[in-house]
C-alpha cells in the first residue's frame, strides 16, 4: 500500500465514520452538554434506562421491524420464487419492476402514498401501518438477496429430487428451502434493520400511541440535543452493525455457493 | 461382436417421432428409436448435437412438442419426472450438499413406503455395491471426484429403475479414472441387468460401453446400430468420420459392373467399391470411406494405384503411413507390426484395398 492510497484510505474513512465516532465518543460524556468534554461516565446510559418514553419507543421499534421483516421475508421470498422458477411468464418484466421499485422510490413518496391509501381505505393509523409499509419495501430487498441466491442454486439439484421420486413440494422443502435459508435468513436480518431504522416513512403512517425509536429521538432532538440522545443512538448503532455483520456472514458463508 | 438383435414386438422403451425446439432452435428433431430391456444405448454425438435434450425428455425434464415416449407400453410422455419409471445420473452428479453420502443414497427410498430399517439396509447395499462403505455420514464436499461420481451412481440405482441415464457419467474424471470406470460400469450394468442410456460425446468411451449406440447431429438420429455396424457399416461421412480414423476420397461413381459392384473414379485411379447407397446414380459426385487398416501396400511396380510413401509412424501395435498418390491425394495405410511391408519414406508402393472395404457414401 502506498502512502498515498494509505490517505485516501484513512480521509474516507473518516469521511464516513468520523461524525458516528464523535457521537459514540460523546454518549460517554460526563458533562451534560453536548459539545463540552466532561471526563468518562456511563451515566447518560442510565439515564437512558430510566426513560421510559424512549424504552416505549425501542418496544414498539423493535416489534415493528420483527414483524415487518417477516412479513417481507415470506412474500420476498415467494417474489424470488415466482420471478426465477417460474420461466418466462407474461408480465414477468414489469412484475420484477414493481418488485424492486419501492428500494429505489423516494421515501417521502412511498410514505405519502401509503398515508393517503389508509385514510382513503379508513385503516386506523398505528403499529399495523407501520408494519405494513415496512413490510413493502422490506420486501423488494429480501426478493433480491433471495433471487440473487436462487439464480446461483443449481437447478439439477431440484430436477435430481424431482427425478428421486419427490413431488414439488418435497422438492421445496427438502432441497431448495434448505439451500435457499442462508439467503431467506440474510433478508430477514436485511429487512428487520431497515425497518429499524426508519424515520420517514414511519412519519407519515404511525398514528397515536406508535412512536418508533428513530421518531422518538427525532422529536427529542428537535427541542435540544443532549447526551441521552447520544446513548440511545450508540446502542442503536451497535444493534444494526451487529444485525447487518450477521446477514453478511450468512451470504458470505462457504456453502453459499453450493 | 455384438449380433443384431431381432426387434421384439414390445421394446421396454419405444421414442416415437419425437421432437422439441428451444426458439427457433431444433434440438431434437423426428427421432424414433427403441430400447431393448437390459441393452446398453450410448447416445453419441457432438455438443449441441440434442442428445442430452434426448435425455432429458426421457427423464421428464423437458416435454416434446410432438411424439410419444414409451415405457413397458405405457405412455410416460405426459409424465412428470417423479412418476416416471427412469432415473437419471447428473453430469454435474447433482449431490445435495446439505446432505450426508447416507441421506443422498436414501433420499429417493422414502416415500416407497419402506421402513426405517429396510432404507437402512438398502442404503448399506448400495454404498456396498459402488465399494463406498463407511463413507454414509461423509458430505459431498468431502469426497474426492471419483467418489462423488459413485455416489452418484448409488443414488440413482435406488429405486431400481427401468432405465437409468446416465448424462457424461464419466465427463469429470480424469483420464485414468475413466478407463478404470468405464469398465465397472459395464460391469455394474451386466450384473444389475438394468438398461442403461449414456450421454457422451465420446466416440471411444460409446464403442467401450455400449451394445448399440444412436449417433445424433443437429437433432436427428443418424445412424444406430452396434460399434461393428457404425464402423464397418457407416451411412454417412459423418459417422465414418466420428468413429476412428478414417480416408475420404471424393470421386464420381462409374457405371455398375456386372458383379453388382460400383467403380468410383477418382484423381488418382479407378477404385472398386462395395454396392453404393441406393440413392446414388452413375456421375453423382461421392466420397469413399475406407479405413486405413483396410489398406495393403505391395511393393514394386505393377499394376494397380500407384503411390510414393511420406511418411511412415511406428505406433506400437501398428504402422501408419501416409501415401501420396500421384494427383496429390494422401492415403493412410496402417498395417500390424507383424506383416509390416517394410516400405519407409520414398518408397514406390501399390494399393491394394478390397472393394467391401470401400464404402460409398453421399459426398
Amino acid at each position: 500500500m502506498t502512502a498515498f492510497t494509505r490517505t485516501a484510505l484513512v480521509l474516507g474513512l473518516a469521511f464516513l465514520y468520523a461524525p458516528i465516532l464523535v457521537l459514540v465518543v460523546f454518549s460517554f460524556n460526563a458533562s451534560s452538554l453536548v459539545t463540552v468534554w466532561g471526563g468518562f461516565s456511563t451515566r447518560w446510559y442510565g439515564v437512558l434506562l430510566d426513560d421510559a418514553p424512549l424504552i416505549a419507543a425501542a418496544w414498539v421499534s423493535l416489534r415493528v421491524a420483527l414483524m415487518a421483516a417477516l412479513v417481507a421475508t415470506i412474500l420476498g421470498t415467494l417474489a424470488a420464487l415466482a420471478l426465477e422458477r417460474h420461466g418466462r411468464f407474461r408480465g414477468r418484466g414489469p412484475f420484477t419492476a414493481l418488485v424492486y421499485a419501492p428500494m429505489v422510490m423516494p421515501e417521502v413518496i412511498t410514505g405519502l402514498s401509503l398515508l393517503l391509501l389508509f385514510v382513503g381505505i379508513g385503516l386506523d393509523r398505528g403499529l399495523a401501518t407501520i408494519v405494513i409499509a415496512h413490510a413493502t419495501f422490506g420486501t423488494g430487498f429480501v426478493a433480491v438477496v433471495v433471487g440473487a441466491r436462487l439464480k446461483g442454486l443449481d437447478r439439477s439439484l431440484e430436477e435430481a429430487a424431482a427425478d428421486l421420486g419427490a413431488g414439488p413440494a418435497r422438492v421445496f422443502r427438502t432441497v431448495t428451502l434448505p439451500l435457499l435459508a442462508p439467503a431467506v435468513a440474510a433478508g430477514f436480518l436485511l429487512a428487520f434493520t431497515l425497518s429499524l431504522d426508519d424515520l420517514v416513512i414511519a412519519s407519515f403512517v404511525s398514528g397515536p400511541g406508535a412512536t418508533t425509536l428513530p421518531m422518538r429521538l427525532y422529536s427529542q432532538v428537535r427541542l435540544g440535543v443532549n447526551p441521552e440522545i447520544n446513548a440511545a443512538s450508540t446502542l442503536l448503532i451497535a444493534l444494526v452493525s451487529l444485525v447487518v455483520l450477521a446477514a453478511s456472514r450468512l451470504l458470505g458463508r462457504p456453502d453459499a455457493a453450493a | 461382436m455384438h449380433a443384431p438383435v431381432p426387434p421384439r414386438p414390445e421394446p421396454l422403451v419405444r421414442i416415437d417421432r419425437v421432437s422439441k425446439t428451444f426458439g427457433a432452435h431444433r434440438a431434437v428433431d423426428g427421432v424414433s428409436l427403441d430400447l431393448e430391456a437390459g441393452s446398453f444405448l450410448c447416445l453419441l454425438g457432438p455438443s449441441g448435437c440434442g442428445k442430452s435434450t434426448l435425455l432429458r425428455l426421457l427423464a421428464g425434464f423437458e416435454s416434446p412438442e410432438a411424439g410419444r415416449i414409451l415405457i413397458d407400453g405405457a405412455d410416460v410422455t405426459g409424465l412428470p419426472p417423479h412418476r416416471r419409471p427412469v432415473n437419471m445420473m447428473f453430469q454435474s452428479y447433482a449431490l445435495f450438499p446439505h446432505m450426508s453420502v447416507g441421506r443422498n443414497v436414501a433420499y429417493g427410498l422414502q416415500g416407497l413406503g419402506l421402513g426405517r430399517t429396510a432404507i437402512a439396509e438398502r442404503v448399506a447395499d448400495l454404498l456396498r455395491l459402488v465399494r463406498l462403505e463407511g463413507l454414509s455420514e461423509r458430505r459431498p464436499d468431502r469426497l474426492s471426484g471419483g467418489q462423488r461420481q459413485r455416489v452418484a451412481l448409488a443414488r440413482a440405482l435406488a429405486r431400481e429403475p427401468r432405465v437409468l441415464l446416465l448424462d457424461e457419467p464419466l465427463g469429470a474424471l480424469d483420464r485414468g479414472l475413466r478407463e478404470e470406470t468405464q469398465g465397472e460400469l459395464r460391469a455394474l450394468q451386466r450384473r444389475l441387468a438394468t438398461t442403461f442410456v449414456v450421454v457422451t460425446h465420446d466416440p471411444a468411451e460409446a464403442m467401450t460401453l455400449a451394445d448399440r449406440i444412436a449417433v445424433m447431429d443437429r437433432g436427428r438420429l443418424v445412424q444406430a446400430g452396434s460399434a461393428a455396424d457404425l464402423y464397418e457399416r457407416p451411412e454417412s461421412r459423418f459417422v465414418a468420420g466420428l468413429l476412428g480414423d478414417v480416408n475420404l476420397i471424393e470421386g464420381r461413381l462409374g457405371g455398375g459392373r456386372p458383379d453388382g459392384r460400383a467403380t468410383l473414379e477418382t484423381g488418382f485411379g479407378a477404385l472398386v467399391a462395395g454396392a453404393p447407397e441406393a440413392a446414388l446414380g452413375p456421375g453423382e459426385p461421392v466420397v469413399a470411406a475406407i479405413r486405413p487398416e483396410r489398406v495393403a501396400l505391395l511393393a514394386g511396380p505393377g499394376e494397380g494405384l500407384q503411390g510414393t510413401v511420406t511418411d511412415a509412424v511406428f505406433l506400437g501395435d501398428r504402422i501408419r503411413r501416409q501415401v501420396r498418390m500421384r494427383d496429390g491425394t494422401l492415403i493412410r495405410a496402417a498395417s500390424p507390426v507383424s506383416a509390416d511391408p517394410g516400405a519407409g519414406p520414398g518408397t514406390e508402393v501399390r494399393l491394394a484395398i478390397p472393394p467391401e472395404a470401400v464404402r460409398v457414401l453421399a459426398p
